[in-house]
């Protein structure tokens, strides 16, 4: 089995490379470098860090500061809180006037096991969707992830990137072309198409082989842009498996990758739906296979929800 | 004309041209305009080093936190032909580039957009510190209102500032002791600001705002490794009587014989 590794390591990885290129790319955080991956870019470019201590809407104040003198900041605390308590500075300081700040979330759905509920991000891609002029990015392993961040810095204005603290295997290549608001398909097949993003983006695709060894084939469709989302690839995706269609994501139900797809399908005829997701519940403690069972975050749940769109 | 009479004219000017477009309007926030009109004036035409280029990479920059004042900032952006004068007439309509309050990237010479309260310090913080990182040697001048501290954003603000030691940022408190709902003593009491700001790293000066002399010379100072803070003691509605320190002229709108008597006391005539 291929090493596993978190997508909030291979961001800042990537984000270091392209920072021995880019002097004018900065780091700024909020005492949790060393939980979001930071700590790397601190270490090697002590001078282009900034620490505001625990303070997230200065976080991104200050943020926004920099960008507009004409730095390419790049803030970062988990999600929960520079998406939750940074919301409306985001908003106001940041998405509006389209001033040039990257955010990084990080600790996004419930594998932030241990922390709890009050730590693990469920809200923040409903959240980061709902601003105008906002991108909103989820990769889905450590190679993407590294990737990302050239494509972050190569957009001028806002981004949001949603990453994870969970160690999981590469499903993407480091050759693979990512292109920002396009969809990449993983998997070719004809009989459902498996819409995912994130971790979960994993878990597809050992569903769409565990799927194929009971004859179905599932093409899975990788959507590593929220936003701008890729409708039309989805649109083509989708009817090219008869309307049948699971989405996945390790976030609430309400707001995030799955109402985008079902808003872009809503009105085509003869769509067959089905979505893994948290059901709108907080997340709690637990070793995070424990709590991956007991929230559905798993490939023979997204099995389970395939067959039955199967038989519709 | 000496520098201070020359001030204390383009001070009133500010004002008489806020008066028109809050009129042409029909709604606005004339009460805090006023009181950092001396200010505005002071930094606009004599402290700031700013050239005909609103986007001059040298220039000082300004930050107006307290943003529902932006009229006043508006009427400097017509006079320096930052915006066409045919702006004038458009505050707060549709298409407008003086949007109801200040958007940096629909209007030119607008350093920093703001509107929501503390924001624009925690904003001016962070340019203070990347002209600092960039080797700049300008300055960033903020000003925000008294009523404004009572947002957190603007503790965690001055608490960055001292931390990072920056003496090319001045914010200067508009201290009208007024806030929508009444005195800020009453509403959610600041008490004694200027032992908070010490106490929070800034070198403070306090002054009377609306003497132009002390303005000027107290905005040309600087204190090596501290962020400067100004505490201006001001007068909400200044230069219209029966405006001055009541609290309803926040966003009120002169009415029939108050608009003839407001510019009367101004000097002015209306221009719009």
């Amino acid at each position: 089995m291929a090493d596993k590794k978190a997508t909030r390591h291979g961001f800042y990885d990537g984000l270091v490379s392209l920072a021995r290129k880019h002097r004018d790319i900065y780091a700024v955080d909020a005492d949790l470098g060393s939980a979001t991956g930071s700590s790397i870019f601190q270490k090697e470019f002590p001078d282009r860090s900034v620490d505001v201590g625990i303070a997230e809407q200065n976080l991104v104040g200050i943020s926004a500061g920099l960008a507009r003198v004409g730095l390419v900041p790049f803030c970062s605390s988990m999600a929960v809180f520079v998406a939750g308590r940074g919301f409306e500075i985001i908003r106001n300081a940041v998405a509006y006037s389209r001033i040039n700040v990257k955010i990084v979330g990080s600790h996004t759905g419930i594998t932030a096991a241990g922390d709890g509920g009050s730590h693990q991000a469920i809200a923040d891609l409903a959240a980061m969707r709902a601003i105008p002029n906002m991108v909103v990015l989820s990769p889905c392993d450590y190679i993407q992830a590294a990737k990302m961040a050239e494509l972050m810095y190569a957009h001028q204005g806002p981004v949001y990137i949603r990453t994870s603290r969970e160690p999981v295997e590469a499903v993407t290549r480091a050759d693979d072309e990512i292109v920002l608001g396009k969809a990449q398909r993983l998997r070719d097949g004809k009989d459902i198409c498996i819409i995912a993003t994130g971790m979960m983006t994993v878990l597809a695709v050992e569903a769409a082989r565990a799927l194929h060894q009971e004859g179905i084939e599932a093409k899975v469709l990788n959507i590593h842009t929220i936003k701008p989302l890729d409708a039309d690839a989805i649109r083509k995706a989708v009817l090219s498996c008869n309307g049948r269609v699971v989405v996945c994501e390790e976030a609430n139900m309400f707001g995030g990758l799955s109402e985008g797809v079902a808003s872009v399908l809503v009105e085509e005829d003869g769509i067959r739906f089905a979505r893994v997701a948290i059901e709108d519940r907080f997340g709690q403690s637990g070793a995070t296979s424990v709590l991956l069972e007991a929230y559905g975050i798993t490939t023979e749940n997204i099995v389970r929800k395939a067959r039955s769109v199967m038989q519709r | 004309m000496n520098t201070i009479d020359r001030l204390r004219e383009k001070a009133n000017q500010l004002r008489i041209d806020t008066l028109d477009m809050i009129l042409e309007a029909g709604s606005g926030h004339i009460g805090g305009s006023f009181s950092i009109a001396d200010i505005i004036a002071s930094l606009y035409y004599d402290v700031m080093k700013i050239t005909d280029d609103p986007h001059d990479e040298d220039r000082d920059r300004f930050v107006l936190s307290k943003g529902h004042a932006n009229p006043i900032l508006y009427a400097v952006l017509l006079d320096k032909g930052f915006v066409p004068k045919e702006a004038k007439g458009t505050l707060r309509k549709f298409g407008s580039p003086f949007q109801g309050h200040p958007d940096s990237s629909i209007c030119p010479g607008i350093d920093c957009t703001t509107g929501s309260l503390g924001q624009g310090i925690s904003v001016g913080v962070g340019m203070a510190l990347g002209l600092k990182k960039l080797g700049k040697d300008s300055r960033v001048f903020v000003v925000a209102g008294d009523g404004e501290l009572n947002e957190g954003l603007c503790w965690e603000a001055f608490m960055a500032a001292s931390n990072f030691q920056l003496d090319n940022l001045a914010i200067i408190i508009d201290r009208n002791m007024l806030q929508l709902g009444g005195n800020t003593e009453d509403l959610m009491k600041l008490g004694d600001l200027k032992a908070k700001m010490t106490s929070f790293g800034f070198a403070v000066d306090e002054i009377d705002g609306h003497d132009i002399g002390l303005i000027v010379s107290t905005l040309g100072k600087t204190y090596p490794g501290s962020p400067h803070c100004i505490i201006a003691n001001t007068i909400k509605g200044k230069g219209v009587s029966y405006m001055e320190n009541d609290p309803s002229w926040h966003g009120r709108i002169p009415k029939g014989d108050e608009i003839a008597q407001a510019y009367k006391e101004l000097g002015g005539i209306r221009h719009g």
